[in-house]
C-alpha cells in the first residue's frame, strides 16, 4: 500500500511535465501547426526559469521566495514565448516546412538549455554548482494540513501549486476549444484555413497565438521539471525525452488535453515503473525502461485504424496556408 | 469616374507573391546573404557571452575548425558522417517518409559492430570481420527501418512518431548491451574495444584512419545519387512521393516501394553507425548517434536532395560547430554551444528559402504610378 | 423606375505572375436583380468575384458598393458590406455541424450559445422553405444540404449581395429547380444575386441581365430578354463558333469489354457501384453520363484495376479473340499481360499526372518499366514529349517545365496526348474538357474521334448532356452507381437521359432546367 502510494505521487510527478508539453501542443496543434520543437522549448522554459531565480538569488543578501517564483515563472514564459514565435515567424510568415523547423527549434533549444545550465555557474563568475534553494522551496510547498490527511490527503494535496496549475490549465484549454467563439475559429483554422479565411478569422494571428501560448504552456513543463522536481538545479540532458512523449501523448489524447491529464499519468508511472517492479535484474530494468515508447507505438498503430473523423488530426496539420495560392 | 483613389491606408504595405522561378545564380546568392547574416547574429551571441572581439572569436572557429591537421580531420569525419546519414535519409524524404528515427537505425548499426568487434574481435580475421561488420550494421539499420515502414504502408501509421520512438527504443537498447558490455565493470561504459588488438577497426587508408571512411562515404553518395537518379526504382519512389494516387494509377505497388525504400535508408543509416563505431569512436554509447540524425534531415531538406549542396550545408554546419566547441572550451564553457550555432544558421537558412519562393511586392511602388495616372 | 447599383467595379485588373486574370473589368450590379456572369473557363469569372468576397485584392481599379468607394482586403470586408460569397468548392468544415459552421468567424459572447443559434438558423430556413438539421454534421451531408448550409451561413450574416460560382453543378434537376426558387424568393426580397455560371439555358431561365467575360476581359452587359443562345455564345467566345461535331457511324464493331454484375465499396464501406453490368464495343464512343458523384469514377477505375471489385466479374476481348478476366487484377498485373488501357481520369494532376514532374517524366509513368535494365530510359519519353507539344500545340517553355505550371488545357493535352500515344485499345476518359476553353475541347473531342476511327474503344464520361450527345454513339447513364438504362445517343433525347439520371425510369414530369 505504502509503495503503491509512493508510485502514484511519482507518476505523478513524472507526468506533470508531459501534461504541461502535451496541452500546449494540442493548443498549436489545433491550429494546424505540428510543433516538434516543443522538447526544445521546454529546456527554454526551465533553463530560463532557473536562471532568472539564480540572478535574482544570487543578487539579493536576503531573497523572498515569491519574488524568486514570479520572477522564474516570468522568466520562463518568455523564453518559452520566443521559441514559440521563432517557430510561427518560420512556418507561417515564411512559410518554411513545419518539421524541419521544430527539429532545428529542438537542436537550438536543447543546445541552449544545456549550454547555459552548464555555463551559468560559470558566467556568473565561478559560484559552483547552480541551486536556487529558495525559489524551488515555493515551488515545492505543498498544502499546510490538506497533505496531512491519510491516503487521500497524501495522494492529492502533497504537490506544488505547478502541478494544480497543470490540470486546470488542460482543462481551461479543452473548455476553451470545445465552448467557446474563440476555440470554435482556432478548430476551424486547423481544419481547413481556406474556409476559416472565407469566414472572415485572422489565420495567421490564430495561429501565431495558438502557437505561442502552447509554447508558453510547455515551457511551464520544463520549469515544473527544473524547480519541483530537481529541488532548483540543473543536470544536463536530463529532461531527457519528455518533451517527445508529450507530443506522442497528444495522439493518445485525441487531442483533447482533459483525456491528457489521465495519459499524463499513464506515461509518468510507464517511466519509473522498473524502480517499482521487484527482483528485476539491471538488464530488465533496461528492457522495462521502452515500454513508455513501446506503448506510444501501439498507440500510434491503434489509432490509425480508428476511423472516426472527431479523433483524426487537424485536417490541415502540418500545411503552411497562403491566401492567393493557386 | 470622378477619382481614382483607390490605395486607402487599410491596403497591406506589401503582398507576396509567389515566383514562377528564378535563377539559380540569385537563388544562391539569397543563400548568401542568409549564411552571413547568420554569420553575424552568431558573432553577436558568442560575442555577449565571451566579451570578445568578434574578429578574434572567427579567427578561433576557424583555427578551431581546421587548426591542426587534427581538427581538419575532425572536420573531414564529421562532414562525411553528417553527409552520409543525409544521403542515407534522402530515399525516405524523397518518398515523404518522415524518417526522423536515424538516430536510432545509427545506434542499431553501431551495437551491431560494437557486438562482433566484441564477440569476434580474437577469432575471425581482420578483413572478414570489418566485412561481417559492414554488413551486419547495415542490416541492423535496415530492420529499424522496415518496422515503421511496414505499418506504414499496411495502416497509414503516422512514421514520424513512430520512428522517433524507435530512437528511444534503441537507447534503451544500448544501454541494455552496456550491461553485459561494460568495461570496466561498473563504470556504465563500454571503454573502447579492441584497443591493443584494433581488430574490427576501420584500417588505415592512404596515410590517415578516416582513409577508409572518406571511400566508403563518397562511394555510397555516387551510388544513391545515380540510384535515384536514374534507377526504374528511383523513378518509383519520385512519383510515390508526389502522389500516390498517381503510383496506383501508373501500376506502382506502392506498400511495396515504401518497405523497399525505407530498408535501404535505414541500411545506409545503420552503415553510418559503423562508420562511428568501428571507424572512429571505436565504442559504443547512447550519445553514439549524437544528433547527427536530426540534423542530417535538415541538411538533406535544404539541399533539396543534391548531394553537391548536401556536402556544402554539412561543411558547413560542422566548421560552424568544430569552431563554436573550440571556442566554448577556450572560455570553460560548455560544448552544446555549439547546438545553439547551428540551431542559429539553421533558422537563416530555412527562413531564406521563402525569399527564393516568393517575392515582396511593395505598396510604394504602385501608389506612386497611380498618381501619375 | 429607379434602379440603384448594388457594386460598381471600374477599371478592376488582377495579375497572377505573367498571367493576367483580370484586365480593365467594369461590371455594375443592380439592387433587387440577379446578374449572371457568363464566360468560358479561364476567362476571370471567379477570380473576378474573389476580389469582391476579398478573397485577392486588386492590382488596379476601385470598387463601389452602394454608392461607397470601398476597400476590400479580407472576407471580413467583405462580410461588413453585406457581400456574400458561396463558392463553388464549399468553404465548410467537415468535423463541424451546420450551426457551427454558420457562426464561423463571427462576433458576439465568447461562450457559444448554441441553442438560440439553432433557433435562429431555424428561422431563417422556414423563411425560405430549405430544409436543415443544424445539429447535423458536415460529413455526414450531401453535396445540395453543404450548399443549403453556404447559403443560409451567407444569410446569417445578413448578406444582401449573394455571389454563387457555379452553384448548379453539382445539383440534380429538381435540386437546381429549388434553389432557382429560392433565389428568385431572395430577389423579391430586394437582395441582388450574381450568379457565376457558362451553363447558358440557366442564364435565359434565370437571370436578368447577363455580363460576359472574354479572356480576362470584360465584352459587355446586355438584358437577358433581348439576349439569344447565339448571341450570347458569340460574346462569350469572340467568334461565330460551329458547336457540331463529326460523328461518323461506327464500323467493325467487335466486344472489348464486357461488365458484369460489378459491386464496388468505397473505403467508408458504402455501395458506389450496384450490380453495373454493360458491354463496350471498338470502333465506338460509349459516353457515360450522371449526377457527379452517381459512379462514374469508380465505373472507369473500376476496368482500370483500380478499385477493389466486390462481386461480378469484367472480361476484356483482346482483338486477337482471347478473353481474360480482369476483374481480380490490380493496374500492375493488368498492365503485366500487355492488355493496353489507356485512362484519363478525373484529377489530372493528382492521378494522372505528377504535377512537379516535367513532361518527360510524365511521359515515363507509362514506360518507365520498358527494357530490361536496372535503369530507366529517358531518351525515348523525351522523344514523345517532343512529339506531343509539336503535335498538340501545347504550349510549355520546354518538356523540362513541370505541368503544374502549365494552364488546364495543356494539362488536358499532355495527358491525353501521353495516353493516346501508347496506342490503345480501350480509351476511357473521365470529363475530358473540364475547366478547358472551347477551342481546345474541339481539339480533344477531334482526338476521341480519331481514336473512335482507328477501332479504339472509347468510354467517356462527360457531364455536358449537348456535348455527350452529339459525341457519343451510345450513353449509358448511371443513377445511385446502378446502371439506369443505356441509349441510342441518335435517337434519346436529354429529357431522356434528364430522367435516367435521377433514376424515374419512367415517369411523366418533365424537367424543365434539362430543355
Amino acid at each position: 500500500m505504502n509503495i503503491l502510494m509512493t508510485f502514484i505521487q511519482k507518476a505523478i510527478a513524472q507526468g506533470v511535465a508531459i501534461l504541461f508539453g502535451a496541452t500546449g501542443e494540442t493548443l498549436t496543434e489545433k491550429s494546424g501547426n505540428l510543433n516538434l520543437g516543443i522538447p526544445g522549448i521546454m529546456y527554454m522554459g526551465g533553463i530560463a526559469g532557473l536562471m532568472g531565480a539564480f540572478f535574482y538569488e544570487n543578487h539579493t543578501t536576503d531573497p523572498i521566495p515569491l519574488a524568486g517564483m514570479l520572477i522564474s515563472l516570468l522568466c520562463t514564459l518568455v523564453a518559452a514565448s520566443i521559441g514559440g514565435l521563432i517557430y510561427s515567424f518560420l512556418t507561417i510568415t515564411l512559410r518554411a516546412n513545419q518539421n524541419v523547423v521544430g527539429l532545428a527549434l529542438t537542436t537550438f533549444g536543447v543546445g541552449f538549455g544545456n549550454f547555459f545550465g552548464g555555463s551559468i555557474s560559470k558566467l556568473a563568475g565561478g559560484v559552483g554548482q547552480i541551486s536556487v534553494a529558495t525559489t524551488a522551496k515555493a515551488y515545492r510547498a505543498s498544502f499546510p494540513v490538506l497533505s496531512k490527511i491519510p491516503v487521500l490527503g497524501q495522494l492529492l494535496f502533497t504537490y506544488g501549486f505547478l502541478t494544480y496549475l497543470s490540470v486546470i490549465i488542460a482543462v481551461i484549454v479543452t473548455f476553451m476549444l470545445l465552448r467557446t467563439r474563440v476555440g470554435l475559429n482556432l478548430r476551424a483554422v486547423g481544419e481547413s484555413p481556406a474556409t476559416a479565411d472565407a469566414a472572415g478569422i485572422h489565420v495567421s494571428l490564430y495561429k501565431y497565438v495558438a502557437t505561442v501560448c502552447g509554447a508558453a504552456i510547455a515551457g511551464l513543463g520544463g520549469l515544473y521539471y527544473v524547480m519541483e522536481y530537481l529541488g532548483g538545479t540543473w543536470s544536463n540532458n536530463s529532461f531527457g525525452d519528455r518533451g517527445w512523449l508529450a507530443i506522442a501523448l497528444v495522439i493518445l489524447a485525441t487531442w483533447n488535453p482533459v483525456h491528457a491529464i489521465w495519459g499524463s499519468l499513464v506515461f509518468g508511472g510507464l517511466y519509473i515503473l522498473d524502480i517499482y517492479i521487484p527482483g528485476l535484474s539491471r538488464a530488465g530494468k533496461e528492457l522495462v525502461k521502452m515500454l513508455p515508447y513501446v506503448v506510444t507505438i501501439i498507440v500510434l498503430i491503434i489509432t490509425s485504424k480508428r476511423s472516426k473523423l472527431e479523433n483524426q488530426p487537424p485536417a490541415s496539420l502540418g500545411n503552411s496556408y497562403f491566401r492567393e495560392e493557386r | 469616374m470622378s477619382k481614382v483613389h483607390t490605395v486607402s491606408s487599410k491596403e497591406p504595405l506589401f503582398h507576396m507573391i509567389k515566383r514562377d522561378g528564378i535563377s539559380a545564380g540569385k537563388a544562391w546568392a539569397i543563400r548568401l546573404i542568409a549564411v552571413v547574416l547568420s554569420l553575424i547574429v552568431c558573432a553577436v551571441v558568442i560575442v555577449a557571452i565571451t566579451h570578445q572581439n568578434p574578429l578574434e572569436v572567427y579567427a578561433g572557429i576557424i583555427s578551431g575548425a581546421v587548426g591542426t591537421k587534427r581538427r581538419i580531420w575532425v572536420t573531414i569525419r564529421e562532414t562525411l558522417l553528417l553527409l552520409l546519414v543525409a544521403i542515407g535519409l534522402t530515399p525516405a524524404f524523397r518518398m515523404r517518409f518522415w524518417n526522423i528515427g536515424a538516430e536510432g537505425q545509427i545506434l542499431l548499426g553501431g551495437i551491431a559492430s560494437a557486438g562482433l568487434m566484441i564477440a569476434f574481435g580474437n577469432v575471425l580475421p581482420g578483413w572478414l570481420l570489418l566485412l561481417l561488420i559492414l554488413v551486419a550494421s547495415m542490416i541492423a539499420g535496415m530492420i529499424w527501418g522496415l518496422i515503421p515502414a511496414i505499418f506504414k504502408a499496411t495502416f497509414n501509421t503516422n512514421e514520424t512518431l513512430f520512428t522517433l520512438m524507435l530512437n528511444y527504443v534503441a537507447m534503451q537498447l544500448v544501454t541494455f548491451c552496456i550491461v553485459y558490455w561494460e568495461k570496466p565493470a561498473g563504470s556504465n561504459t563500454v571503454g573502447i574495444i579492441n584497443g591493443d588488438s584494433k581488430a574490427g577497426w576501420f584500417p588505415a587508408l592512404f596515410g590517415s584512419d578516416y582513409g577508409l571512411s572518406v571511400i566508403l562515404v563518397l562511394a555510397v553518395t555516387l551510388l544513391v545519387h545515380i540510384y535515384m537518379k536514374y534507377s526504374k526504382q528511383g523513378y518509383e519512389i519520385n512519383v510515390v512521393g508526389e502522389s500516390q494516387n498517381t503510383a496506383r494509377y501508373a501500376g506502382i505497388n506502392v506498400t511495396a516501394v515504401i518497405i523497399r525504400t525505407m530498408m535501404i535508408s535505414g541500411a545506409i543509416c545503420g552503415l553510418a553507425g559503423a562508420v562511428v563505431v568501428s571507424g572512429a569512436s571505436h565504442t559504443i554509447s547512447t550519445s553514439t548517434a549524437g544528433g547527427r540524425g536530426f540534423t542530417a534531415i535538415i541538411v538533406a531538406w535544404m539541399s533539396k536532395f543534391h548531394p553537391g549542396a548536401m556536402i556544402l550545408v554539412s561543411l558547413f554546419l560542422v566548421f560552424m560547430q568544430q569552431g563554436s566547441i573550440q571556442i566554448a572550451s577556450q572560455f570553460g564553457l560548455n560544448e552544446n554551444a555549439s547546438d545553439i550555432i547551428t540551431g542559429i544558421l539553421l533558422f537563416f537558412l530555412i527562413g531564406c528559402e521563402f525569399f527564393i519562393r516568393y517575392q515582396l511586392e511593395f505598396r510604394k511602388k504602385k501608389q506612386e504610378k497611380e498618381v501619375q495616372a | 423606375m429607379e434602379m440603384k447599383n448594388a457594386i460598381e467595379l471600374s477599371h478592376v485588373t488582377k495579375r497572377f505572375g505573367e498571367v493576367v486574370a483580370n484586365d480593365d473589368v467594369n461590371l455594375t450590379v443592380r439592387e433587387g436583380e440577379i446578374l449572371s456572369i457568363l464566360g468560358e473557363n479561364g476567362s476571370g469569372k471567379t477570380t473576378l468575384m474573389n476580389m469582391l468576397s476579398g478573397i485577392y485584392f486588386p492590382d488596379e481599379g476601385s470598387i463601389k458598393v452602394k454608392g461607397q468607394e470601398v476597400t476590400i482586403t479580407s472576407p471580413k470586408d467583405a462580410f461588413d458590406l453585406g457581400i456574400g460569397m458561396i463558392h463553388q468548392h464549399f468553404k465548410l468544415i467537415d468535423v463541424m455541424t451546420a450551426a457551427e459552421n454558420i457562426i464561423l468567424g463571427l462576433e458576439g459572447k465568447q461562450i457559444l450559445n448554441m441553442d438560440k443559434v439553432k433557433k435562429q438558423v431555424q428561422e431563417l430556413t422556414a423563411t425560405y422553405g430549405f430544409d436543415l438539421n443544424p445539429d447535423q454534421k458536415i460529413y455526414d451531408m450531401s453535396v445540395s444540404q453543404k450548399q443549403t448550409v453556404e447559403i443560409i451561413k451567407v444569410l446569417y450574416r445578413g448578406a444582401d449581395i449573394l455571389i454563387l460560382d457555379e452553384p448548379t453543378a453539382v445539383l440534380t434537376p429538381q435540386e437546381i429547380d429549388k434553389l432557382f426558387a429560392v433565389l428568385r424568393n431572395m430577389r423579391s426580397a430586394g437582395k441582388s444575386i450574381i450568379i457565376i455560371t457558362h451553363k447558358l439555358n440557366e442564364v435565359m431561365e434565370l437571370s436578368d441581365r447577363v455580363a460576359v467575360l472574354r479572356k480576362g476581359k470584360y465584352i459587355g452587359t446586355v438584358e437577358t430578354r433581348t439576349a439569344t443562345i447565339e448571341s450570347l455564345t458569340e460574346m462569350m467566345v469572340g467568334e461565330k463558333v460551329s458547336l457540331d461535331i463529326d460523328r461518323s457511324e461506327p464500323h467493325d464493331r467487335h466486344k472489348r469489354i464486357e461488365m458484369r454484375g460489378i459491386t464496388v465499396r468505397n473505403a467508408e464501406g458504402t455501395k458506389v457501384i450496384k450490380e453495373a453490368s454493360f458491354t463496350s464495343y471498338s470502333g465506338e464512343i460509349l459516353g457515360v453520363a450522371g449526377i457527379s458523384g452517381n459512379g462514374q469514377k469508380e465505373l472507369l477505375e473500376a476496368i482500370a484495376g483500380l478499385q477493389f471489385i466486390e462481386s461480378g466479374e469484367i472480361l476484356y476481348y483482346s482483338p486477337e479473340g482471347e478473353v481474360k478476366k480482369i476483374s481480380d487484377m490490380k493496374a500492375d498485373e493488368i498492365r503485366k499481360l500487355k492488355i493496353s488501357f489507356s485512362f484519363v481520369p478525373e484529377d489530372r494532376l493528382g492521378m494522372g499526372l505528377v504535377g512537379d514532374m516535367d513532361l518527360t517524366g510524365n511521359m515515363m509513368i507509362r514506360s518507365y518499366r520498358n527494357g530490361h535494365g536496372f535503369f530507366a530510359d529517358r531518351k525515348k519519353p523525351r522523344k514523345l514529349a517532343e512529339k506531343i507539344v509539336d503535335q498538340l500545340e501545347v504550349s510549355t517553355p520546354s518538356v523540362e517545365t513541370a505541368v503544374r505550371r502549365l494552364s488546364g488545357g495543356n494539362v488536358q493535352k499532355v495527358l491525353v496526348g501521353r495516353e493516346i500515344a501508347s496506342q490503345p485499345t480501350v480509351l476511357m476518359v473521365a470529363y475530358p474538357v473540364r475547366g478547358l476553353d472551347i477551342n481546345s475541347s474541339y481539339t480533344i473531342y477531334n482526338l476521341l474521334n480519331e481514336q473512335k476511327e482507328k477501332g479504339v474503344s472509347v468510354i467517356c464520361v462527360g457531364e455536358d448532356l449537348d456535348v455527350l450527345l452529339d459525341l457519343c454513339d451510345r450513353i449509358l447513364v448511371l443513377s445511385g452507381g446502378e446502371v439506369a438504362g443505356i441509349v441510342d445517343a441518335r435517337t434519346t433525347t436529354k429529357q431522356e437521359l434528364g430522367l435516367l439520371m435521377t433514376g424515374h425510369k419512367k415517369s411523366g414530369k418533365e424537367k424543365e432546367v434539362l430543355s
